[in-house]
């Protein structure tokens, strides 16, 4: 039987307060049906256990150390009071104010949003996961600490729960076990936003103590507002190496392909995430050609943050997300362009579309396009011929969330998809009720300890089962089967989904972009642009 | 001098009733302006609901009319707000519960209009009875068969939930003592109405009588032809009022919070247009003062966001 778990018991010091078990995580289709065919759970290491906070589960994705002594304990708490209170001022938090006190002040606890979250289906229901978990511990802090001075009326209206430094370090791990999807937000029949609830979390810890996953903030923000771009590449370097993937997709496609950067007055600034350029370099490549056979009017930015799109402020910070984005303005207002084009990177699509809408002001608000409609605009005008047949292999689309639940862009790349690829399914649910990969909210790029194990036997778990189910009927691997996934972060957490469960040297399961497909088909390049590879 | 009481009890709880509200609507509308957090689908994007997308699918969109439908929205609101569609969607064995009560909390807002109706009527010398004519007859049946079906549906579907938060340990784990006292409330005041109504006043003549002098503002007793209420009907209408009141002053206010929630947040997808009126209040929130503390903000009270969000990283290290 598996245990309960009180609200309150996140503040009751013990070894761990839930402990993750194969055997009671959802189960998988075949090849995957039983504990035994899936990877096993690494435990955490005894040097992590001895020196980072873990008491939350049998994983760790912020790498919190352990205060020295109880005075560094009470600092520490004293520090997370003083961000809760100022993450309830207008002055401190207007972003957010508003959005954020509907959903601490009318949850009515009806569990609505528990079976739309992946995580806690996937993890068998255990009830830490569960999306309204965090946020009631959250509101009960709130609720006790800035609405009110407690008491026993406060208690009894609002439950109990106590502030000490063992729920401030299980909230602040807890807050990085939920994927930003807001796929619970959608089935609220209040309004209430459990995800909106992680992010704040997640803000306050970053904003007030400086305690931020590594890889979203040092390795992320910090990285390329610095040098440009959190991949560490500067400008000569990365001019270096679209040189190097024009050459090979000139190669490739019998194509002349020249990037062009820093032209001014081109109409398009193309803006990648900057990982594509290192880790799948036929990404960027894809585009240049399309651009380039189209005839568009655009250019690459070589300017801070100009050639790396994300933005992983985001899910964590508002200042970082703020400060980029500016930089992404700034780089395209230098140049004097008249729209950013956003490639296929769904948190870069949303950070700087939607939620920079109200950042950017003046002549730093340049209008945003996605890539998805540029695309589609491309090919269902003729400007850019296709035969379909060069396609002819199963294909899946994987909806990013960023993109289609969060910014409505939903019809654009299936259209091209239902043109270019004959075999193409669904999977299901697709479109805005779609689950996420499992990398959402910065998991893709974060791997310490034994987090991987988490993010792909937790997080992925229900995209993997998506994926499998899409091909059921052809799993054979002799057939060579595509998982179109137009976002980077995606695409880097569905690679390691296929490496981890090996799906690509049992099923024969590829994944890649959407360039990549309408480059294979387009009739002006010589054919055999996708690589069957594993990469 | 209890009809009196009973009198201020009710008026006292109309007006706590409208204040809470307004209080509360005018505290979160004053709340300054957020980032863009909208949630497709966008009940008002026309000609694209029905997929969820949005004016982002339009190639150059900042360039071309956005196309609004409000039959679009009121396609999604009516369903949620009459029939909890939501619920019956993603969680149905909580609709079976949360919607009898929810009707009958409608149907309950319906017998209250009805009985201020019939109340108006009578004070202006009409007579509501089987008896009187088409119109009179009908609001006569109609209010003790509305007033039935509230009392019943309200009172099992808050005995429902009770059950569930009491038995179910998911459900008991997050209800709070306040939550147990919410519902009890609900269903002590159903089941003393319907008791009051089955014992003394089968047809809410009294209760009328009683509307007929809330709304004429008639605290004395020597008016014979309206029937003080006496004992259960005391009761009732003392409980009706306290909850009427206190339904606002909870998280129950959720009845129109909702408005919020939906509209200003998951469908607030307005564009910042230059020049427009969102871009003032952007320009506005931008000088807010900020005083976070870690390092890489060192918000001191004075520095603004927008020093903040023009201030790379590089200059706060370079300060520390």
């Amino acid at each position: 039987m598996k245990k309960r778990i009180k609200i309150e018991d996140i503040s009751k010091p013990s070894e761990k307060l839930s402990e993750l078990r194969k055997e009671d995580f959802k189960p998988l289709p075949a090849p995957f049906d039983t504990p035994e065919s899936t990877p096993d759970f690494a435990p955490l290491s005894e040097k992590s256990l001895e020196s980072y906070e873990s008491s939350l589960d049998d994983t760790i994705a912020l790498s919190l150390p352990k205060p020295k002594d109880k005075a560094e304990e009470d600092e520490l708490v004293a520090k997370f009071l003083s961000g809760l209170q100022k993450l309830f001022t207008k002055e401190n938090n207007w972003t957010f104010l508003q959005p954020l006190v509907l959903s601490m002040d009318y949850c009515a606890s009806c569990h609505t949003c528990s079976d739309a979250c992946h995580i806690y289906e996937a993890s068998g229901k255990n009830p830490i996961y569960r999306p309204a978990y965090r946020s009631e511990v959250f509101r009960r802090l709130y609720k006790k600490h800035v609405k009110s001075k407690g008491g026993l009326l406060q208690a009894w209206r609002d439950g109990e729960i106590e502030l000490n430094w063992t729920t401030v370090a299980r909230l602040a791990e807890l807050s990085y076990r939920c994927n930003l999807c807001r796929r619970c937000a959608q089935t609220c029949p209040i309004g209430v936003d459990n995800a909106l609830i992680a992010h704040e979390i997640r803000k306050l810890f970053s904003q007030e103590m400086g305690i931020a996953a590594k890889e979203l903030h040092e390795s992320g923000s910090v990285l390329q507002l610095k040098v440009g771009s959190s991949t560490g590449m500067n400008k000569a370097v990365v001019k270096d190496n679209i040189e190097f993937i024009d050459e090979d997709v000139s190669e490739m496609t019998g194509m002349t392909v020249e990037t062009p950067w820093d032209k001014a007055g081109a109409d398009v600034l193309l803006i990648h995430n900057a990982g594509e350029i290192m880790a799948w370099p036929m990404n960027p490549g894809a585009f240049a050609v399309i651009f380039e056979s189209a005839g568009l009017s655009w250019t690459m930015s070589s300017e801070i943050a100009g050639y790396d799109s994300i933005n992983y402020g985001v899910w964590y910070d508002d200042a970082q997300f703020a400060r980029v984005a500016i930089k992404h303005a700034e780089a395209a207002k230098k140049l004097g362009v008249k729209k950013i084009v956003l490639g296929e990177c769904g948190h870069a699509h949303k950070a700087l579309t939607v939620i920079a809408d109200r950042v950017l002001t003046g002549d730093l608000n340049i209008p945003r396009e996605s890539a998805m409609v540029t695309l589609d605009d491309l090919i269902f005008s003729g400007r850019i011929k296709v035969d379909p047949s060069r396609n002819d292999f199963p294909v899946t689309l994987h909806d990013p969330c960023n993109l289609v639940r969060l910014m409505g862009i939903v019809e654009p790349q299936r259209r091209i998809l239902r043109k270019i690829a004959p075999r193409f399914r669904e999977m299901h649910p697709h479109g805005v009720d779609n689950y996420c990969c499992g990398g959402g909210s910065g998991f893709a790029i974060m791997s310490g300890h034994n987090f991987n194990d988490w993010r792909h036997q937790i997080a992925g778990r229900k995209k993997l089962e998506q994926i499998l189910n899409a091909f059921k009927d052809e799993l054979d691997p002799s057939i060579h089967k595509y998982i179109c996934a137009p976002c980077s972060n995606c695409k880097g957490q569905i690679r390691d989904l296929i490496t981890y469960y090996d799906l690509w040297e049992k099923h024969s399961i590829l994944y890649d972009g959407l360039v990549e497909l309408i480059v294979n088909c387009m009739t002006d390049v010589k054919p055999g642009f996708i690589e069957w590879e594993m990469h | 001098m209890a009809g009196s009481i009973l009198l201020i009890v009710s008026y006292a709880s109309v007006v706590v009733f409208l204040a809470a509200v307004l209080c509360r609507a005018v505290k979160i509308s004053r709340m300054p302006i957020h980032l863009r957090w909208e949630l497709y689908p966008v009940a008002h994007e026309k000609g694209r609901v029905s997929y969820g997308g949005s004016y982002l699918e339009e190639p150059d969109w900042w360039t071309k009319p956005r196309h609004q439908s409000l039959f679009g929205q009121l396609r999604v609101m009516i369903p949620e707000i009459l029939f909890l569609a939501a619920v019956w969607e993603h969680n149905r064995k909580q609709w079976f519960r949360s919607f009898p009560f929810h009707i009958g909390l409608y149907l309950a807002a319906g017998l209250i209009g009805l009985l201020l109706l019939g109340g108006v009527a009578t004070a202006a010398g009409f007579t509501v009875s089987p008896d009187a004519g088409l119109l009179a007859a009908a609001l006569y049946h109609l209010t003790y068969l509305l007033g039935y079906a509230a009392l019943g549906l309200g009172l099992i579907g808050a005995a429902a939930l009770l059950a569930r938060r009491t038995f179910e340990t998911d459900y008991a784990e997050y209800t709070k003592k306040a939550d147990y006292f919410n519902l009890v409330f609900f269903i002590v005041t159903f089941a003393v109405a319907l008791a009051a109504h089955a014992v003394a006043d089968p047809h809410f003549v009294v209760l009328r009588g009683y509307f007929a002098r809330l709304v004429t503002f008639d605290f004395s007793s020597a008016n014979s032809a309206l029937a003080m209420p006496t004992g259960l009907s005391i009761l009732e209408i003392a409980l009706a009022s306290i909850l009427v009141a206190y339904i606002p002053l909870t998280h129950m206010s959720h009845f129109f919070i909702k408005w919020f929630t939906y509209h200003g947040v998951r469908w607030g997808d307005e564009p910042n247009m230059p020049g427009s009126k969102i871009e003032q209040q952007v320009n506005e929130v931008l000088q807010y003062p900020v005083s976070w503390s870690a390092s890489h903000i060192r918000g001191d009270g004075k520095k603004t966001w927008a020093d903040v969000a023009t201030s790379g990283v590089e200059e706060e290290e370079d300060e520390k």
